[in-house]
């Protein structure tokens, strides 16, 4: 019983850490096609917006939710100076959000040092089987279906997200159909953003922080919007959160984390080799048949 | 001279630098380096062959990048395998032989071997484009973390220690013996020496493979792979050629490196240095093979100058200067002076061999 719950309970933060580090992501390169290699640095701002917040005396939740919104207006402001030029371009977006990621990591490091104060993990422990089990561990994997399930919603049922996916479609019908597409590709990317500081602000307890915060987010992130491919966001998203999570969780438990990570990559590996547009188009293909 | 069939070799679309001219700039430029040691004090000797052995994964990447449009995060990841393996073999060999250039043959062919493997899988799993870049970065950091956990005697190959994240240590240098068991150890300027030759050669023979008949391919490859394709190439095959080629230039710096300082780190592969030979050839203009070459040098020479004199700023100032090259001159500062200079040259009654076709 114990061991059944400690291999799932494994499982279960592998995948919520697969799906909030690429929440954002899925966004910007699933449906924007901006290659974002700022991503890291986007959910360290986050993180260290919470941080700041919450030692200001602002309760955690608020702490996350204010560094929410300041990303989001962060993500408008660099989508207006920078990332404009770069749609539809993925390896140009890539190159310039690689100096982007430079500029922000090594200008924090000189603002703020290599560490800021990090925040007490919230919510406490809990033992099953006579082993403890921090509460927040558990918490993340709810919160990360809730943020799925109403990205989902924002996108599939609300106005805004229809526009949005026409846009990102066909930005020339969307327009002619009186889609303001500029204002739809600065929103999208501002949610984009806010979505990756909420994925930054939660883990914010759970480690050190730093200005290379961001760095262990980066390569999960990349494999799992990879992996879930273009076709259907949300659906790809969670079957490669819940596949890449299952691998890392199996191998983190029996071999320890490196070896998790590592089985990780060789599993994108064989995923892209084998099913090279991500498994959402598999799926999309196998349905219309 | 232009008409020279051995030049023709070496110039052609894919090219700058074809005229008269250049090839005079060139020749006075090498033999202005091969007086380097009588020039400059020892130290700035060092730092120059340190710049040097860096230059070839900007080749690589400027040939693979530039001509085939693969863009690939992965050059320090092979230049980490070509600096362990030299590591490794060197350590274990020592007893035995007091040649070390086996091993660095050996290290550059275990790169480009570590290169085909990769690029068997994202090649003929027809991964392209972005999602190369993607793959390549992730190696490079698993490779970077696998090889940081490696420390205490349990990581041991033979005689070498890997040594976790403070690196393996004691490496000897590249040494032959005449047989006398005085082994003669390339170092200071016979270790410049050597490098500057290897670069003059490794470059005269990208020069030729970009302009050959296979560096037309590549090129076609890069612009419009279903095209390419069409026509009866192999692109995965094409691809996969120029990658392994890239690779083996990445460990060829990978061991020079570790002939240079004696040790490697895992540090060596982490985030922000897998983005230096990317920055370089983008600033510099990844279409051209001098730009990569030039731009290389420069930035080191620029950054190393930041960071002595004290400042934080190097990669800050590196990443803005990116951005804003990648924003406002996306193919790269010096192509177009290159140009400028061959405008002038031609207003000035000399001849330039053909009309350079220009791709952005």
């Amino acid at each position: 019983m114990s061991t059944v719950f400690s291999v799932s309970y494994i499982f279960a933060d592998s995948a919520a850490f697969l799906l909030l580090s690429a929440l954002g992501l899925i966004i910007i390169l699933g449906m924007m096609g901006i290659t974002n290699m700022a991503h890291g640095e986007f959910m360290m701002l986050g993180a260290y917006t919470t941080a700041i917040a919450t030692h200001a005396g602002l309760p955690f939740g608020l702490s996350v939710l204010s560094s929410m919104l300041t990303m989001g207006a962060f993500g408008i402001i660099i989508e207006m100076l920078v990332i404009r030029r770069f749609y539809g371009n993925l390896l140009q977006s890539l190159v310039v959000t690689w100096g982007l990621s430079l500029v922000i990591s090594q200008g924090m490091l000189i603002i703020l040092g290599p560490s800021i104060p990090s925040l007490p993990m919230p919510m406490g422990g809990f033992s099953v089987g006579g082993k403890v089990y921090a509460a927040y561990r558990v918490f993340l994997p709810v919160i990360s279906i809730l943020v799925v399930a109403a990205m989902g919603l924002l996108l599939f049922k609300t106005r805004f997200g229809m526009k949005a996916r026409a846009t990102m479609q066909n930005p020339e019908i969307a327009q002619v159909m009186g889609v303001n597409t500029k204002a739809m590709y600065m929103f999208t990317f501002g949610l984009g953003s806010a979505l990756t500081g909420l994925a930054g602000a939660l883990y914010a307890p759970t480690t050190v922080l730093g200005p290379l915060y961001g760095a262990n987010f980066l390569a999960p992130a990349f494999v799992t919007v990879v992996v879930s491919g273009g076709t259907n966001i949300i659906v790809g998203a969670l079957m490669a959160a819940g596949i890449l999570g299952l691998v890392d969780g199996i191998f983190n438990y029996w071999f320890g984390a490196v070896i998790g990570r590592l089985a990780l990559l060789t599993a994108t590996m064989f995923v892209i080799r084998f099913f090279p547009s991500g498994l959402s188009r598999w799926l999309a293909n196998r349905r219309s048949v | 001279m232009m008409n020279n069939r051995f030049v023709r070799l070496f110039t052609g679309p894919q090219s700058l630098g074809t005229s008269g001219l250049f090839w005079c700039c060139f020749l006075a430029a090498t033999v202005l380096m091969f007086c380097l040691p009588w020039i400059v004090s020892e130290y700035e000797l060092g730092n120059i062959t340190y710049f040097l052995s860096n230059i070839f994964l900007a080749l690589g990447l400027s040939m693979m990048w530039g001509c085939g449009g693969i863009l690939s995060f992965g050059q320090m990841a092979f230049f980490g395998l070509g600096g362990y393996s030299y590591g490794i073999i060197a350590l274990n060999l020592m007893s035995h032989v007091e040649n070390t250039f086996a091993a660095a043959a050996g290290s550059v062919l275990i790169s480009v071997l570590g290169a085909a493997i990769l690029g068997y899988f994202l090649f003929y799993g027809r991964v392209s484009g972005v999602y190369v870049t993607i793959i390549t970065l992730v190696a490079t950091l698993i490779f970077e973390t696998f090889m940081a956990q490696t420390a205490g005697p349990k990581w041991a190959i033979g005689k070498a220690l890997l040594g976790g994240y403070n690196g393996m240590v004691g490496i000897p240098g590249l040494q032959w013996s005449f047989g006398d068991g005085v082994p003669y150890v390339l170092q200071d300027a016979a270790l410049f020496f050597f490098t500057l030759a290897l670069l003059l050669i490794v470059y005269m023979f990208l020069r030729w493979l970009v302009n050959s008949p296979y560096g037309n391919a590549l090129v076609a490859t890069g612009s419009s792979p279903l095209r390419t394709e069409m026509l009866g190439y192999d692109i995965r095959w094409i691809q996969l050629i120029a990658f392994s080629l890239a690779g083996g230039l990445a460990g060829v710096s990978g061991v020079l490196y570790v002939a240079w300082g004696r040790y490697i780190t895992p540090s060596t592969m982490g985030l922000t240095t897998a983005a230096l030979p990317v920055i370089w050839v983008a600033i510099g203009g990844r279409k051209s093979l001098l730009a990569a070459m030039i731009s290389a040098i420069s930035l080191q020479y620029f950054s190393q100058y930041l960071s002595a004199s004290g400042s934080q700023y190097a990669l800050v100032i590196q990443g803005g200067l990116l951005m804003l090259a990648i924003m406002f001159v996306p193919e790269g500062l010096i192509p177009p002076v290159g140009r400028f200079i061959g405008k002038a040259w031609r207003r000035a009654g000399g001849s330039v061999p053909m009309a350079r076709e220009e791709r952005m």
